[in-house]
């Protein structure tokens, strides 16, 4: 049969995500947030996700909905600092011992997902030494300078966010959209993408900036 | 003797930028050090989010949602801009390719040592971002900040009280009152305001300071912080 992965509705598109399920999310800074895909997912509600997320608060993400509606078990994330004066949902569950942290440098959690996706277990890194974030981590010195230890992370769904797809799951990203898609798809078992558009024709070859290879839905949501 | 306002910190660093540098501006302060670079001058200003050449702040009628900084502020591209994924982009980071990183700080040590992301406030959640990374890799970490706290008391100190971002990292600091640069022989103060005393400018440090010979003024034009 023909590739085509194109799915109708965001309810099918994450109609298997189960109980325990690790799940990445994409999205910094207000672009690529993959909001209809969040939406359906704390509607299908499977429990004790673990979520990683850049952060867990971000005001135009809706992933503090999974966090709200009591979803969560974990998150790891760079960032779980509301913006108002009232303490975030995160902040609720954190405060009161119902949902578990870990906090991780950006570019140490980048690498980690990126690690995860490309076959390489863990890596040493100069970031964090000598920090909270590097306690009882193994530290090796290379070049006369202190490493820690860190260890891959691999997921069972990607949730990202594109602009253009073609029925081959190829993506095509706005501007400042792909931040962590790349490596959160690559990362996880199964990868989701909703996307503004979906062409009929496959995407130029020179456009495709994510390959279908990585991808295993996309769902078209308008602009 | 009036010490500098934040506008003023942040220009007297942007003097410090020179052509062809790739900067990264931390989140809060020290972004508005790049509205005190000369335009003329080709300096590419990096955002951890993936954006390499991010430009002025975007107009309210050609804002775009998809084109944010690690901010969340909507922006422009300069000429010449690109922009990669968070992988790629720390790795520019990690890897040495920035050649200064400009941070906001609660303390710095006089060895380098920077703490600038918890507080240890028990209700509010961590943030810690690329901070770490950002002060790990770069090829010089300058800091503004203010030189004493609300309270009075020294930000700069002989060791760090607060969390560490990064150990040894900092190269240089701008401060309200003076231009401190970190030497293996510990802070040297390169300017400082005119009419000051050394011994009121130690009295206001928790680090010995040395002075480097022939001490400058540290002066900037009038500018008005907002509200």
């Amino acid at each position: 049969m023909p590739i085509d992965k194109r799915v109708r509705t965001a309810s099918e598109a994450v109609a298997d995500v189960g109980d325990g399920a690790t799940v990445f999310i994409s999205g910094f800074g207000g672009a690529g947030f993959p909001n209809i895909l969040l939406r359906a997912l704390r509607e299908r509600a499977p429990k004790e996700l673990t979520l990683v997320v850049n952060s867990a608060t971000h005001r135009y993400s809706l992933t503090h909905e999974l966090i709200a509606a009591g979803l969560v078990r974990k998150v790891v994330c760079t960032a779980a600092r509301g913006h108002d004066k009232e303490p975030s949902p995160f902040e609720r569950l954190w405060v009161a011992g119902k949902i578990e942290l870990e906090c991780v440098p950006q570019g140490t959690f980048a690498e980690r997902i990126r690690a995860g996706g490309a076959g390489i277990p863990a890596f040493y890194s100069p970031v964090g030494f000598g920090t909270d974030l590097a306690q009882g981590k193994e530290v090796r010195v290379f070049d006369g300078r202190p490493h820690v230890l860190e260890h891959a992370i691999k997921g069972d769904v990607a949730l990202v966010r594109a602009d253009s797809a073609d029925r081959y799951g190829n993506l095509a990203f706005r501007y400042a959209q792909m931040n962590f898609a790349p490596v959160m798809a690559t990362a996880a078992k199964l990868a989701l993408a909703e996307v503004a558009t979906v062409n009929d024709q496959p995407l130029p070859h020179e456009r495709v900036q994510l390959p279908g290879c990585f991808i295993d839905r996309v769902l078209a949501v308008g602009a | 003797m009036q010490p500098l306002n934040r506008l003023q910190m942040a220009w007297r660093a942007a003097q410090d930028i020179r052509e062809g540098m790739l900067v990264n501006l931390g989140i809060g302060m020290p972004v508005a050090v790049a509205d005190y670079v000369r335009p003329e001058l080709d300096v590419f200003f990096q955002s951890e989010n993936g954006v390499i050449g991010v430009g002025p702040l975007a107009a309210a009628e050609r804002a775009d949602t998809d084109l944010v900084d690690a901010g969340s502020r909507r922006i422009t591209l300069r000429p010449g801009a690109s922009i990669v994924d968070s992988a790629w982009s720390f790795a520019m980071i990690r890897g040495g390719h920035i050649d200064v990183s400009i941070l906001g700080a609660f303390e710095v040590a006089a060895n380098g040592d920077l703490a600038n992301w918890d507080t240890r406030s028990p209700r509010k959640g961590p943030l810690v971002g690329g901070a770490m990374d950002l002060a790990t890799g770069a090829q010089q970490v300058w800091v503004l900040m203010e030189h004493v706290t609300r309270q009075g008391t020294p930000r700069l100190l002989e060791a760090c009280t607060l969390p560490l971002t990064a150990v040894a990292c900092v190269t240089r600091v701008y401060t309200d009152l003076a231009v401190v640069d970190i030497t293996p022989a510990g802070m040297v103060v390169v300017e400082m305001l005119s009419g000051m005393e050394e011994a009121q400018l130690q009295a206001a440090t928790g680090a010995r300071l040395s002075f480097a010979a022939g001490v400058k003024a540290l002066t900037a034009p009038a500018l008005a912080l907002a509200g």
